[in-house]
């Protein structure tokens, strides 16, 4: 995480002149005709051309004139028009659009009266409508009355492809752009071209539609675990760029039209890649998203969380009044009401008790809060409840994490890229899947297959791993500094070509002397270090400092140099010394009935693996700031409502460390929760200034990043020792589904339905172990999951995976476990 | 000399040069420039020996011409199915703004309209609406008329939002009420083309098992009027339409608000 690289000296470009419809443009060598048009401001109607996919000629709209010097240096022209968005531009080219040529416009009416001979025509009940190429082409292109007399080709529809993706055959131009985004983009061909003529259409793999006779490949064809077409986590990208209404989206479907809808520019709250996102919503209500073109960050796409999973803020359970409990129960009360009530329960459960001895207070955040929540949540237990107890990392974490945040990450600026990680020659993951935890980066990674060698330290190889086909170093979780240290010669001499990235994610926290081996490696390769984690806010909590051990921009709370120049910028004498705790530990000490008030923020308690109800029934006072009831807000004392991301302005820093600033896309009079507290702190007299989103990120501003002795000590930890699996268990290695239960795809079935089917997975020989079993039941002392059992091939022995928060697996809430445990495994018939 | 009185003398000065005005009319005799003053009453008293044309709304209501803008209607297929498809192409026409559609999927097990689409939400602002007609030209299906029912007052805002239930058009004679399947072996098409005539013994089948005691039925037909739904007068028992077709009952400015 240095700076950015030098920037290579400007390039020369081979120019070619051309002329199009009497205007000469200049091109670089091998533009596509279609695109030296855009540039000069000429339209031609195209249908499957799309600039982020390879030319494929398929629909045939974009025909023009075109004429090029000969041998002898004669222009000529050639016989029949010719598809703009397949021919490039040639030195001295001619080109007559439909606007000049009138065999052109023949043509270009011509093939839209071939493509509407079979189109239902259905606009009507068609959700393109409105928004349809085809429809304003027509209008444009087209004739204005139909020769067309016969019957029309019908097909079945709709056919739904998974739950969410909805296939009308019928409508469709045959472009190809999905097949050619499956296929060249996501790496999941599940939808082809079938059958020829009049019958060609798109479709799933179908024995009937293939006129299937019981021919087989030979080799091993992958079929996922429910022994079906497995579904995407892109498809929904396919919705977005067919240029008709023949892919159709399950949750938008007959939602509304494009002109009762209003349109705000955000950015997904789902992942840590900030990707640049559209809401359409229509009545104060969010009726769809689109991935909008950000070509540094996401490009033209986004995974199908961030376009489908938006509901869960519109529930029923959304809290839009303050909670406070009342003779046991919670009841609706006023704003005035509800801060005094959390301030003087939070007061009266850290004050002295008669022997002098008082229980401090701890906040938690949970890795969803934006950049400014954060701070405020971090500003607030160190300013007003006098505590480092802050942790912003609801899920497994470790000191030397923290260590390696603050002095790799935190106010370090945009580090590694997604256009540096695409060009990188090699890629090294820790305790990071891509295609699960990362969203877009899979995509960015995927675009370079081929051109980049992807080295994984995992327990085995994923189907999004083979996706970029990358090679397996296998490690047993938990043990993954292990493989750091031990990585083979190829690899390491993979990682010392320059521009070489080494990937951490947040799981690399559950593998002690993972950072350390990291940075070893990368200090004796010359790779570079991106820390990727999983939630959107992950990044910003550690810029802002709503860690323990870390202040904003990077410094170390351990020191009385750092700690007096933050005190100094917000005009307090001193801020606490003590050394503060981490999720883990404040549950645990909260459990004890160490800690006298709790304020949570978007913390799931299922995401914790601590016995967090114990800890909330043993804390004195508990103050909640929620956008819906979730299970910690109903046995809170005092419930806040906050504002979900799409209904307040705000700062997500992802994990290039870019700021990703969004702006309120539905006003409503929720709060943000730094608005929230800001209110709170008042209830002590303490002004907290973070009232709005400029006064934080001016305080954040003014505070800057740490100079390096204010940075804390570099992280040190030892490698854990390979476990000795005794007969009957097995390592456990987990991590989150990118379509799973987590609480923000609630409300959404049809993006629940595409999420891949629970399975426990494990190798051959440890699989033998347990005789002739068809699932298996992993448990602790707390309690067990089963789940039907699936032979990995090449995966480590004696570890059995299971994901984490996926259909009939919870396991920090049923086993409370985390990866690298050992657990119990037995089969079952 | 100020500014302004510069102003003022150059205007009076091209005031002056103006030409007086002369009407084109001709000049009339002595006589007429003597009776000139009274000739105002000619008129009414020419007035008092023609017919009256004031209309004794509401003792008598004069109907309207055939083509007047009313009251809109949903109308339904012959077999009772909606022929409203939800489309929006009503509110996209509308200049005023006036029209609210939310669409829905049909289901084998609510089937409302032929074909994949039906209206779930359907709202007309009458407050808002200008009865310009646009939203019929739009519409795909001949779902959306207007019928020639103008008495649209109310005292409040909301009893001005006519609902769909409020907009259909009332069952016909032998009309099976939706949501129902449909005529089996056609298509949206054929309900377009007017190939159904009728529900068919399938439909009423399917009905009998669903809504044994649905008053299309039938076996149910005459036991109640077949009205589908609660008329409008009775959800806005206050409403001026409702006083006025009851005759007598006016309504009353309880608010003392302007009118």
């Amino acid at each position: 995480m240095t700076a950015t690289a030098d920037k290579p000296a400007a390039e020369v470009v081979d120019t070619v002149s051309l002329t199009i419809d009497g205007t000469e443009v200049s091109v670089p060598k091998g533009t596509l005709i279609i695109r030296a048009a855009e540039q000069v401001g000429i339209e031609i109607p195209r249908f499957c051309d799309h600039p982020a996919l390879k030319p494929a000629g398929a629909c045939r709209q974009c025909l023009v004139d075109v004429a090029s010097p000969g041998p002898d240096g004669n222009l000529r022209a050639f016989p029949k028009p010719q598809a703009s968005c397949t021919m490039t531009v040639t030195e001295g080219m001619v080109v007559n659009t439909q606007h000049t040529s009138e065999e052109a416009d023949r043509a270009q009416k011509g093939v839209m009266e071939l493509l509407l001979i079979n189109h239902p025509l259905d606009c009507p009940v068609c959700d393109k409508g409105g928004e349809c190429p085809l429809q304003n082409q027509a209008m444009s292109h087209g004739r204005p009355e139909s020769r067309f007399v016969d019957v029309k080709r019908v097909f079945e529809k709709p056919l739904a492809l998974s739950s969410e993706i909805l296939l009308d055959r019928e409508r469709c131009v045959l472009c190809q752009r999905c097949t050619r985004f499956s296929k060249e983009i996501a790496g999941d061909a599940f939808i082809d071209l079938q059958n020829r003529g009049a019958q060609q259409q798109i479709g799933t793999f179908d024995e009937d539609v293939l006129d299937f006779d019981g021919y087989r490949p030979v080799g091993a064809a992958t079929v996922d675990e429910a022994g079906k077409a497995f579904s995407s986590y892109y498809s929904g990208n396919t919705v977005q760029i067919c240029p008709v209404g023949a892919l159709t989206s399950a949750a938008y479907r007959f939602r509304s039209r494009p002109f009762d809808l209003v349109s705000s520019p955000s950015i997904s709250e789902h992942d840590s890649s900030g990707s640049a996102i559209r809401i359409d919503h229509r009545r104060g209500k969010i009726l769809r998203r689109l991935a909008e073109n950000d070509p540094v960050v996401n490009e033209d796409w986004i995974s199908d969380k961030d376009r489908f999973a938006f509901a869960w803020q519109n529930l029923s359970d959304r809290l839009t009044r303050p909670l406070v409990r009342k003779d046991g129960e919670l009841v609706e009360t006023s704003w005035p009401e509800a801060l005094a009530a959390a301030a003087a329960g939070i007061k009266a459960a850290t004050a002295a008790d008669d022997e002098g001895a008082a229980r401090g207070a701890a906040v938690l955040t949970g890795g969803r809060v934006t950049l400014e929540d954060a701070y405020a949540y971090q500003k607030l237990a160190r300013v007003v409840l006098g505590t480092n107890d802050v942790d912003s990392r609801a899920r497994v974490a470790s000191d030397e994490e923290q260590a390696f945040l603050g002095t790799q990450v935190a106010g370090t600026g945009l580090g590694v890229t997604f256009g540096e990680l695409e060009k990188a020659p090699a890629v090294l993951l820790v305790g990071f899947e891509p295609e699960d935890e990362g969203g877009v980066v899979f995509l960015r990674l995927r675009k370079s297959l081929g051109r980049q060698q992807v080295l994984t330290v995992a327990p085995y190889l994923t189907r999004g791993a083979e996706k970029l086909g990358a090679t397996l170093v296998p490690a047993v979780p938990g043990r993954e500094a292990a493989a750091l240290a031990e990585l083979p010669a190829d690899a390491s001499e993979a990682l010392s070509q320059p521009g070489a990235v080494i990937v951490l994610g947040e799981r690399a926290a559950e593998a002690p002397g993972a950072f350390v081996a990291a940075q070893e490696l990368a200090s004796s390769t010359g790779a570079r270090l991106a820390w990727i984690p999983r939630r959107a806010g992950e990044r910003g909590a550690v810029e802002a400092g709503a860690l323990p051990g870390l202040l904003p921009g990077g410094r170390t709370a351990a020191l009385k140099g750092p700690r007096d120049v933050v005190a100094k910028a917000w005009g307090v004498d001193a801020l606490p010394s003590a050394k503060g705790r981490d999720t883990a530990g404040i549950i645990a000490a909260a459990a004890e009935g160490a800690i006298g008030a709790l304020v949570i923020g978007g913390v799931s308690a299922s995401d914790l693996t601590g016995d967090v109800a114990a800890a909330l029934e043993a804390t004195g006072f508990v103050v909640s700031l929620e956008v819906r009831r979730s299970e910690i807000a109903e046995s809170a004392d005092v419930v806040l409502p906050v504002a979900p991301p799409s209904e307040k302005p705000g700062t997500f820093v992802n994990w290039e460390g870019r700021l990703r600033g969004f702006a309120t896309a539905i006003q409503t009079d929720a709060m943000s929760d730094h608005r929230v507290l800001d209110l709170l702190a008042r209830e002590w007299g303490v002004e907290l200034g973070t009232g709005t989103v400029e006064a934080v990120n001016a305080e954040l501003a003014a505070l800057g990043a740490a100079e390096a002795a204010h940075r804390p000590a570099a992280p040190k930890a030892k490698a854990a020792r390979n476990p000795r699996a005794k007969k009957g268990t097995a390592v456990l290695a987990t991590w989150h589904q990118l379509v799973d239960e987590g609480a923000l795809q609630d409300g959404e079935p049809y993006l629940a339905g595409t999420g891949r089917v629970a399975v426990a997975r494990m190798s051959a020989a440890t699989a033998a172990s347990l005789g002739d079993a068809v699932s298996v039941e992993v448990s602790t002392e707390v309690g067990a999951v089963e789940l039907p059992l699936v032979v990995t091939e090449g995966m480590v022995d004696g570890v059995v995976w299971v994901p984490v928060k996926s259909p009939g697996s919870w396991v920090a809430r049923d086993l409370r476990a985390a990866a690298g445990a050992v657990v119990s495994v037995k089969g079952a018939a | 000399m100020s500014g302004s009185d510069e102003v003022w003398k150059v205007n009076r000065e091209r005031d002056a040069k103006r030409e007086t005005f002369e009407s084109n009319l001709p000049k009339k005799g002595p006589i007429g420039e003597a009776l000139a003053p009274v000739a105002g009453f000619g008129v009414s008293l020419r007035n008092f020996f023609r017919p009256t044309v004031t209309e004794q709304y509401p003792k008598v209501k004069v109907p309207t011409m055939p083509r007047y803008h009313g009251r809109h209607q949903l109308n339904r297929h012959p077999d009772g199915l909606e022929k409203c498809i939800g489309c929006e192409l009503c509110a996209w026409a509308c200049p005023a703004d006036a029209i609210y559609v939310e669409a829905d999927s049909n289901t084998p097990d609510h089937q409302v309209s032929p074909g994949e689409r039906y209206g779930r939400v359907y709202q007309i602002n009458y407050l808002r609406c200008i009865f310009c007609g646009l939203c019929i030209e739009a519409c795909p299906t001949r779902a959306l008329t207007m019928t020639n029912e103008y008495e649209l007052a109310g005292p409040t805002r909301e009893g001005l939002i006519y609902e769909k239930q409020d907009l259909l058009a009332p069952m016909g004679k032998n009309m099976l009420a939706a949501p129902h399947p449909m005529v089996p072996g056609t298509t949206d098409g054929s309900y377009y083309r007017q190939e159904v005539d009728g529900p068919v013994e399938e439909q009423v089948a399917w009905v009998r098992e669903h809504r044994p005691d649905d008053p299309t039925l039938p076996e149910n037909r005459g036991k109640e009027p077949v009205e589908d739904q609660a008329p409008r007068e009775e959800r806005y028992t206050s409403s001026q339409h409702a006083a006025g077709a009851a005759g007598g009952v006016r309504y009353e400015n309880q608010g003392g608000g302007p009118f």
